[in-house]
């Protein structure tokens, strides 16, 4: 990352790197919960949307977005303002040029970025479910990983100025940023949200009159076993970012492992309770969300919290994440199916607040607020920007037949599911 | 109205990275840094008022 880091032992090196080979089981569970949370007409799309959004931000950050993001070569451009430095952009090579000559932990951090960029790119898909097209989510894709993902990471993660705020300014020790909860989740969350203002809400969604049409995922078994994955990955994902941000030592790792497990845990019960005092029944799909607003939450403070902070940080997204996802539905008018406004972006941000007040640095939690209003504050205004150019040019949203019919036969041509009587939606007539 | 919004956002931004520059003290800093927070709070919450009526609009 720079040349302050202390070196890591190869034992800590050959962790962090299997680690990593599990962490893709976190991308693989947000797959299955977007894919579940959508339309069974609009399924094999879903899907496969995801795996090609995966290759095109894989493939553009490889070429431009490692570059920006700086941590291969460990330099930067600066200025300096009050005296200060402030490292604003990465200064590496096209194309992971170097990439063999670099330290093990410099490779061991672009591989971390890989697994953030997919995830990144992942989040606003399921949020444009069954009527964002598979050009418009490629677009968007390569956009984000090639140049918008990277900006942020290098200033939390490649010796930028958030992530020097500590060492400049005071603020504890930096904006802290272990797990992704910044970079990927809130980055996400937003960009979910952009998203949904260019497309907007699916046909028959909302009424002239009345409520908003119910439109319930059509698999609740893909969404459940996706939020088992995701826990997987997602311990092992907190590990190796405790490791390769923190310097945590080994001894360190099995508490964060068990936070992340107490805050999804915990997140559950709440979404549980309230879903349950809500609607006389526990919902299937809000306890989903429950779990993995639990575990983004433990992106930021699994490795810095006692366990009961842990517990007190997942039960209270937990009880927020069944409220803002009705609040953005029925008041906003925001047709988010996968919920990852609330999920990714508000579990985000609380986490990273919650990182703020268990860190042992005084400071610490200013460094948070610092860290989250330039994600807002820039973030959005450039997502918007970017994303408006682009679907003048590759235009987002399917038309109206292809909703209708599915994305599935719009876009591939076959469906998920042949076998299904695909019925006519009462909410066109 | 949600083009003023997004161009408020920014601003919060701006007025964050001041803080940072102008003020060595730890309560002004502070003080500065949550004025920033708010006013990109405020930014936010007209830009997604400004997207509701586009939205009543497009309804079918």
């Amino acid at each position: 990352m720079n040349a302050t880091v202390p070196a890591m032992s190869e034992t800590l090196l050959a962790l962090v790197f299997v680690l990593l080979l599990i962490a893709p089981l976190a991308v693989a569970g947000v797959a299955l919960i977007n894919t579940g949370l959508g339309r069974s007409r609009s399924a094999a799309q879903a899907l496969l949307g995801n795996l090609a959004m995966v290759a095109v931000a894989a493939v553009f950050f490889a070429v431009i977005g490692a570059t920006i993001a700086g941590n291969l070569s460990g330099t930067g451009f600066s200025f300096y303002a009050a005296g200060k430095p402030w490292n604003w952009l990465g200064a590496g090579s096209l194309f992971l040029h170097g990439m063999g000559s670099a330290t093990p932990q410099a490779q061991l951090e672009l591989l971390f970025e890989f697994l953030a960029v997919s995830m990144v790119v992942l989040i606003p898909w399921g949020s444009g479910a069954d009527r964002w097209r598979l050009a418009g989510g490629c677009a968007a894709a390569a956009v984000v990983a090639g140049v918008l993902f990277p900006l942020f990471a290098h200033w939390i993660w490649g010796g930028g100025w958030l992530g020097q705020l500590g060492a400049n300014f005071g603020l504890g020790a930096g904006f802290l940023d272990v797990g992704g909860a910044a970079a990927v989740h809130l980055f996400g969350g937003l960009s979910a949200l952009v998203l949904l203002w260019i497309v907007g809400p699916r046909s028959g969604k909302f009424p002239k009159e009345g409520l908003s049409t119910a439109m319930p995922g059509h698999h609740a078994v893909a969404v459940l076993f996706g939020c088992l994955l995701a826990l997987i990955g997602w311990t092992a994902w907190n590990a190796a970012g405790a490791i390769l941000w923190l310097h945590a030592p080994l001894t360190a790792l099995p508490e964060t492992a068990i936070n992340t497990l107490l805050s999804a845990s915990a997140a559950l019960a709440a979404t549980f309770a309230v879903t349950r005092a809500r609607f006389g029944k526990p919902d299937a799909s809000l306890c989903a969300n429950g779990w993995l607003a639990g575990l983004v939450t433990s992106s930021a403070c699994a490795a810095l919290a006692p366990a009961i902070g842990a517990i007190f940080a997942g039960a209270v997204a937990g009880l927020f994440t069944p409220l803002l996802v009705e609040l953005l539905e029925l008041a906003l008018s925001v047709d988010d199916p996968s919920g990852a406004i609330t999920v990714h972006g508000a579990a985000g941000l609380w986490g990273l607040l919650m990182a703020g007040l268990f860190a042992p640095k005084p400071g610490q939690f200013m460094a948070q607020l610092v860290g989250i209003a330039a994600l807002l504050g820039l973030a959005l205004p450039l997502l918007y920007l970017f994303f408006a150019l682009l679907n003048r040019v590759v235009e987002f949203r399917a038309d109206a037949d292809g909703e209708r019919l599915g994305m599935d036969l719009y876009e591939l041509g076959g469906s998920a599911y042949p076998e299904f009587v695909i019925h006519r939606d009462d909410s066109y007539r | 109205m949600k083009f003023a919004g997004l161009l408020v956002l920014p601003a919060g931004f701006f007025l964050t990275l001041t803080a940072l520059v102008l003020f060595a003290d730890p309560a002004r800093r502070a003080a500065f840094i949550a004025c920033s927070l708010a006013i990109e709070a405020l930014g936010l919450a007209v830009t997604v008022r400004g997207h509701m009526p586009q939205r009543k609009a497009g309804r079918l």
